[in-house]
């Protein structure tokens, strides 16, 4: 019974985040980037389609896509290898797809009663303020359980998950490429892989900083740890603590997205189409999509691991604190009694005070503001800069963020071990 | 000279050289080139440039033409901008008549002549940011292009195949608000200029592109031929307008501006220099503009006014007999020389008397600056092909001819 | 304990049969719903409107093989960093002295390797 409501809760999960988020924004992106590039050249972008004389700003140009993308003819060149020239493309946007399994859009959802210790919420076993209130003051404060609702899989190993699913997403470009017997495609399956397998590097190292910091793999805990207040006030987002993993961590996702000034293995300008010159209808769609879904991912990830993902700034499970005085101390025997809590609740409320589900809400359209401020930054990179040479996208891998992020490693164990 | 027969067993592999077509039908090869390419890896090791898919038999049209209906066939040589050619094949001719164009009709040929070079540079400039993936680079040019080409509609009445001018003259005169309309026009450009020399000049992705990629040493750029931009960025400071002043460029104050090493970037820089030459000139020309017809009186070779064609039978004759018969230019051949968009560009007629050419020659600059492309291109990346092919500038239409 | 922590993993099979029968419908199902016209030209492998030379799956250089071992070597690297890097803080300085040898040894490889060309293409 209980695994039957758990299938249905994932289900759930999957379907909102999975396809009514991720795959709307992914495909949304089509047109954003489009409108986006027309907002940076003076231009209107896309404003022609429309339905009854209605035009939405464009937004029918997304519809008028898909239909167009199903619509036209699938062919496969004659000395292509058919199974693997239908797969590729499924397996780029299945990676694309399955990736957003770690991304967490808000705290577990506490079932009990929510308070902020330190920067950090912890989930205690009454039901509200009520039921504290009439609680023993000497019995031991116990923690309720928590449900990662707005998260698919809470894993403890999310990151390694991210590193092993961006693996796996070389192999629809580079067997895309090969599969399409063309040389065209060959020559930009050839650059994919050779990029991304050495991107893949400099992006692992480049997060392991972040994994000295925050002690955990598991991404929603490092959400959690950056609202930590570093002395009192700032809140300890990873950008503050490991500024410099952040610009090496963009660059590498990237150039893994292989989006411009990354974008060797399509270069319109040298190889025609790269990769998928050889791919039309749906197929040539899905490759643009996962393309999109991507930048999503790049976006959200950034956002949760440097720029307090979830987090609202000062914005804590009972309200806004403002300092790390007003919120509850560390248990001086390692758990809290139910006295000391009703003291805090009594005496020292947040700033602001706000309901546990508004809090929740805001969070998510904090999140949801952030990955969009990440996905316009990625656009503004994408239509500012000229693309590079493949031997330069080697140099600037191996060369440069390689030995970086070794240097950052370093730097930061350093300090880690000199600062505690 | 590149070996290509070297030793393609790395490490003990045994690999192939791949042979790959680049063209027609390509994205950076304007559809009208095709090169064959040897690559090993990424490295080009060998590259047969293949051109003639333009080629519309311009030189031959020409034979059964008058030597006025030419100029319609000029303007599809160098198409961004035909006033350039219009104007060295009126020079052409002219010299062969004997004959002087008005001072104020050499004013504004070269006001016009440099209008187009503008237009041609920002061309070159913004299809290089394109080639390279910087789309938004190639539409800030295309803006200020735009803004170039109204400027050319407004006065010529066509914004490409302009036709604008005539043996002895001009189509017509300037707009009476010319002088307005530049100096908005021009600010704008020169705030495009700013932002393009911003977004591309320095920027580090950039500059690893067009450094050192297309060398070219001035020995070898001046044994295959090449001019304008392309020779002037290996340090040569050959410029027709300034060596062999025509038009009235020898009473305009102008600078030369030259390059070091040859490569794509000096190109660049050189472009981006002769454009605000190019405004400096007609900044100048505009002040000095003098008053007076644009057409000389010559009525071998100027179409008589319209009242004089329908009200007096004289008038009725000559305009018959020119347009029929064509101007009559006297038996004899020249060579004549302008400083086009992308180098000299030539004309090199013949006479036999009659109203239609015996010969027109076309010495064009792209044909010659695409000469060394395999010296170029070979030995470096597949990827350098295309900035090294957007610095060359070649278009299609003079190549073909 | 093995029940508990399966649980946290059947969200990722859902998702995983989702995503696959999104995508497999998608390869599979939408190719029947276009027009399908034959032609020899088309079927032909893009080479910008000329005939192919050659064939496109011969023995291409690409170098690729140094890539692929150099990439083995630094991504085996990331796998101990990884594990480290997460109970770094309770190694202490012991830990630290540790990774700085095995980084140290790691670094010396990656210098050799630039000094002897295996970073360079062209």
């Amino acid at each position: 019974m209980t695994l039957l409501i758990e299938f249905a809760i994932a289900l759930l999960k999957v379907l909102v985040i999975v396809f009514g988020f991720v795959m709307a924004l992914g495909s949304l992106m089509t047109l954003t980037e489009r409108k986006y590039s027309a907002f940076m050249q003076k231009r209107w972008g896309p404003i022609r389609a429309e339905v009854l004389g209605f035009r939405f700003g464009g937004l029918l140009h997304l519809v008028a896509d898909g239909v167009k993308m199903i619509l036209k003819e699938d062919f496969i060149p004659s000395g292509a290898n058919r199974n693997i020239h239908t797969i590729a493309p499924a397996m780029g946007l299945f990676t694309a797809m399955v990736i957003f399994a770690i991304i967490p859009f808000a705290d577990a959802w506490c079932t009990g009663l929510a308070l902020p210790v330190e920067g950090m919420d912890l989930c205690f076993g009454f039901d509200d303020a009520e039921a504290l209130q009439s609680a023993q003051p000497a019995a031991v404060a116990t923690f309720a359980p928590t449900h990662p609702y707005f998260q698919i899989a809470d894993l403890n190993a999310g990151l390694l998950y991210m590193f092993a699913i961006t693996g796996i997403g070389v192999y629809g470009t580079a067997l895309g490429g090969w599969a399409s017997n063309s040389k065209y495609s060959l020559l930009g399956g050839l650059r994919a892989s050779a990029q991304m397998i050495s991107y893949e590097v400099s992006m692992g190292l480049s997060l392991a900083g972040l994994l000295m910091v925050y002690g955990t793999l598991d991404v929603n805990e490092m959400v959690r740890e950056q609202g930590a207040l570093l002395w009192g006030t700032v809140p300890m987002w990873g950008i503050l603590v490991q500024p410099f993993a952040f610009f090496l961590f963009l660059t590498a996702s990237i150039a893994e997205s292989k989006r411009a000034p990354f974008d060797m293995p399509e270069a319109e300008s040298e190889l025609v189409a790269g990769y998928f010159t050889e791919y039309s209808a749906m197929k040539f769609g899905i490759f643009s999509l996962s393309e999109f879904v991507m930048v999503v991912f790049i976006g959200a990830i950034c956002a949760t691991l440097f720029f307090g993902g979830w987090q609202v700034p000062w914005l804590y499970a009972d309200g806004f604190h403002f300092s790390g005085d007003s919120m509850l101390a560390a248990a001086s025997g390692g758990a809290w009694t139910a006295g000391e809590l009703q003291s805090y609740v009594q005496a020292s409320t947040p700033d602001i005070a706000l309901p546990y589900g508004l809090v929740v809400f805001l969070r998510i359209g904090c999140f949801l503001t952030k990955i969009i401020l990440m996905i316009a930054l990625q656009l503004q990179i994408r239509w500012t800069l000229p693309r590079f040479r493949y031997d330069q996208i080697m140099f600037l891998g191996w060369k440069i963020l390689l030995p970086a992020s070794l240097i950052n490693l370093f730097i930061t164990a350093l300090a880690i071990l000199l600062l505690r | 000279m590149v070996d290509t027969n070297h030793d393609m067993d790395t490490a003990g592999i045994h690999t192939a050289p791949m042979l790959l077509n680049m063209g027609p039908s390509h994205p950076a090869m304007h559809g009208t080139v095709r090169m064959v390419l040897t690559l090993d890896g990424e490295t080009v090791i060998k590259c047969d440039a293949e051109i003639g898919y333009l080629h519309r038999g311009f030189e031959k049209e020409c034979e059964h033409s008058t030597w006025t209906q030419v100029f319609p066939y000029t303007d599809r040589l160098n198409y961004v901008s035909p006033l350039l050619n219009n104007f060295g094949f009126a020079l052409a001719v002219e010299k062969l008549l004997e004959i002087e164009a008005t001072p104020r009709c050499n004013y504004i040929r070269t006001i016009m002549g440099e209008v187009a070079r503008l237009s041609d540079h920002l061309t070159c400039m913004g299809a290089g940011s394109l080639e390279l993936g910087g789309f938004s680079g190639f539409l800030y040019a295309i803006e200020a292009r735009e803004l170039v080409w109204d400027l050319i509609e407004e006065v010529t009445g066509a914004r490409l195949t302009v036709s604008y001018g005539r043996i002895g003259g001009l189509k017509n005169d300037l707009t009476a608000d010319f002088a307005e309309r530049w100096k908005v026009v021009r600010e704008r450009v020169l705030r495009i200029w700013e932002d393009i020399n911003r977004l591309l000049t320095k920027n580090r992705i950039f500059l690893d592109r067009m450094e050192g990629t297309g060398v070219i040493s001035q020995a070898d750029a001046i044994s295959y031929g090449l001019t304008g931009p392309m020779l002037r960025s290996t340090g040569v400071d050959y410029d027709i307008r300034k060596d062999k002043p025509y038009f009235a460029y020898g009473e305009l104050d102008f600078d030369v501006p030259v390059g070091t090493r040859g490569d794509n970037y000096d190109r660049y820089l050189v472009r981006l220099e002769e454009i605000r030459q190019s405004i400096r000139i007609i900044d100048q020309a505009l002040l000095k503009l003098p008053d007076g017809p644009v057409n000389c009186d010559d009525p071998r070779v100027v179409l008589p006014e319209k009242e004089r064609v329908y009200n007096s039978i004289e008038g009725m004759i000559n305009h018959f007999k020119l347009v029929f018969e064509g101007i009559q230019v006297p038996a004899g051949e020249i060579y004549s020389y302008t400083e086009g968009g992308n180098g000299e560009l030539g004309y090199y007629i013949v006479s036999n008397g009659t109203g239609k050419p015996w010969k027109v020659s076309i010495r064009s600059p792209s044909f010659y600056n695409m000469c060394p492309i395999s010296k170029f291109v070979e030995g470096g990346m597949v990827a350098d092909i295309i900035p090294t092919f957007d610095t060359i500038n070649m278009i299609g239409g003079e190549i073909d001819r | 304990m093995g029940a508990a922590v399966l649980v946290e993993y059947i969200p990722l099979m859902v998702l995983f049969a989702l995503a696959l029968a999104v995508v497999l419908a998608i390869v599979f199902v939408t190719p029947l719903v276009g027009p399908k016209k034959y032609s020899e030209e088309k079927m032909d492998a893009f080479e910008c409107g000329s005939d192919p030379i050659g064939q496109a799956r011969s023995r291409f250089s690409v170098k690729f093989y140094l890539i692929a071992i150099t990439f083995i070597v630094f991504d085996v690297e990331a796998v101990f960093v990884i594990p480290w890097a997460v109970i770094f803080q309770d190694l202490g300085w012991y830990g630290f002295g540790v990774m700085s040898f095995f980084l140290a040894i790691l670094t010396l490889g990656l210098v050799y390797e630039w000094k002897s060309g295996g970073l360079e293409w062209d």
